[in-house]
């Protein structure tokens, strides 16, 4: 073939000299599930800037022409903890001190879980438009996703900034913490990928997710310290959102993780992803159609 | 080398949503033949079956058939957009798709955030996307909506950008859907230009279009497609005249003639004159 660049008259950009790509498609069978859905991971990363900026954009487009704009997510979350922290505080007899900066970091890291799930579950039902334009990795999406979806929370950090200055409370630092940040990263990456697929093939599954959220909002530690249980602690290892949070909430509040705590939040974490990834091997061919 | 093979392939949709019985006895009667279930009992609709084609470089492909032949759904299987049932599809080379003039891009960006996207997608460089920005920028002529949001661009305006921008990151094979005719006559003679100067490098074209003059113009072999199955498949003078039913020379001597196969507007409708 030849490998000649084309002439510069019409304006043309020259493609890149590279030998031409081939594109072979045939159903699936055996190991090229598993094959496919890694690749489609692999180059969905290597798009990782368009998919950062797809994110961006997003943010940008839903505050356009709002005066606030992504700060009215920081208002709301101040005027929650300030409201929601004094009275939540006399209800359950805490200090305040102790309970407030508690409340705020819950409240943040509790919003991210909930913007990610219910965001998850429309990340291929709403690209369908660019789904149906061209192939492209279905990570690509997802990324986007987890990227709008990280911007977001990152908005209310100064919220927790401030409360945590405010009553000096001194986050222990420690090396868990970037590894607890990481987990979240690759978690909020599965659940978004897992809720993509079923709600792009289930349109039950966005009521369902929202109701579970809500149970899960109070079952979880979240308005209440983990203390104040009396007995029966190791039960909340059982939601998998209690691991995750504790790891990284704790070394912020200044208390210590518990012994069980991480093995819990790694094993939570390994299961959400092989099973994300099976399903996604098995389901990633027929996402277009489902669309 | 740049070629497309397509071998048997088949694409079927399953039809998750509604009473699968009732469905399929419904459609049974309406569209026999169409409508089968898979292994697992699901009502499945063939989009396509036993499609196998080779097109080599230069090859300008139409395909042409009535709503509902499976057109679309054949460009998006050779774009790799659905993925086959059965059979195989196999292509070299870069793929361009044209598949809606909307599509791709989101229209709430400016046109400029949308080619800056597109070139991203395409793994350019900085400099490169500046590149095909100017480039768009000249052919689209947009002057100053280019900086304005796509959705207050007219049908005419967006599918100049689209077709600017797909053509400017330089495809081995460009897979096109009739939308294009949206644009005006003088834009129409622009993309002809655009779309010879790709395919003279031995390049690869398939275009799916309901008009006749376009195929006959644009094409130098033509599919006809009927229930997602290859009718025939032939010249484009050989297959339009099978489609059309009549000799081409017609075509020939009406050139400003009303598209033959669009119902004519001034046509008497015998139905409400009787």
């Amino acid at each position: 073939m030849d490998s000649m660049q084309p002439p510069p008259a019409a304006g043309y950009t020259p493609a890149a000299n590279t030998p031409e790509p081939a594109l072979t498609l045939l159903p699936e069978r055996g190991t090229s599930y598993l094959r496919h859905a890694w690749q489609d991971v692999l180059s969905g990363m290597k798009l990782a800037r368009l998919g950062a900026t797809l994110g961006w954009l997003d943010i940008k487009l839903r505050y356009r022409g709002s005066i606030l704009g992504p700060f009215w997510l920081t208002a709301s979350t101040a005027v929650m903890v300030a409201a929601m922290g004094v009275l939540y505080a006399y209800l359950m007899n805490m200090d305040v001190h102790k309970y407030l900066p508690f409340l705020t970091l819950s409240l943040v890291l509790w919003g991210f879980v909930g913007s990610t799930l219910q965001d998850g579950c429309t990340t291929f039902t709403s690209a369908s438009g660019l789904i149906h334009s061209a192939r492209m990795p279905y990570s690509l999406h997802v990324l986007r996703a987890t990227v709008r979806n990280l911007l977001t929370v990152a908005h209310n950090i100064p919220v927790v900034i401030v409360v945590f200055l405010w009553f000096r409370v001194a986050p222990t630092w420690s090396w868990t913490t970037p590894v607890a940040c990481g987990l979240w990263i690759v978690d909020s990456f599965m659940a978004t990928l897992l809720l993509g697929i079923l709600g792009a093939r289930f349109r039950d599954v966005p009521p369902i997710v929202a109701s579970t959220l809500q149970i899960l909002f109070f079952v979880t530690p979240i308005l209440w310290a983990p203390e104040l249980m009396k007995t029966g602690q190791d039960w909340l290892l059982l939601d998998p959102f209690f691991p995750l949070m504790e790891i990284l909430r704790t070394p912020f509040t200044g208390d210590t993780v518990k012994a069980a705590v991480w093995p819990a939040a790694l094993a939570w974490s390994a299961g959400l992803t092989v099973f994300t990834f099976a399903l996604f091997a098995r389901m990633r061919a027929r996402l277009a159609y489902w669309v | 080398m740049v070629g497309i093979t397509v071998r048997d392939l088949e694409i079927s949709f399953p039809l998750y949503h509604g009473n699968a019985r009732s469905l399929k006895k419904t459609l049974r009667n309406s569209l026999s033949g169409r409508f089968t279930h898979d292994e697992r009992e699901r009502v499945v609709v063939q989009a396509l079956r036993d499609v196998s084609f080779t097109l080599n470089p230069g090859d300008r492909l139409g395909l042409v058939g009535g709503n509902g032949a499976g057109k679309t759904t054949l460009l998006r299987a050779l774009a790799g957009i659905y993925e086959p049932v059965g059979g195989s599809v196999t292509v070299h080379g870069h793929i361009g798709t044209l598949l809606d003039p909307s599509l791709g891009m989101n229209m709430e960006l400016t046109g400029r955030e949308n080619i800056r996207l597109r070139g991203m997608f395409a793994g350019l460089s900085p400099s490169e996307i500046r590149a095909v920005e100017e480039d768009v920028e000249a052919f689209a002529g947009l002057g100053s909506f280019l900086d304005l949001p796509v959705q207050t661009y007219s049908s005419g305006m967006t599918v100049r950008l689209s077709f600017g921008l797909a053509t400017a990151i330089m495809p081995d094979v460009l897979l096109m859907d009739e939308w294009f005719m949206a644009g005006d006559a003088s834009f129409r003679q622009r993309a002809r230009k655009r779309l010879e100067t790709l395919v003279s490098k031995a390049d690869i074209l398939v275009l799916s279009s309901h008009m006749a003059d376009i195929m006959a113009d644009w094409c130098n072999r033509l599919i006809w497609l009927e229930d997602g199955r290859i009718r025939m498949d032939g010249s484009t003078r050989e297959v339009l005249e099978a489609y059309l039913g009549h000799p081409l020379e017609e075509l020939d001597r009406k050139e400003t003639a009303p598209d033959p196969i669009l119902p004519q507007p001034d046509a008497p409708d015998s139905l409400l004159t009787t």
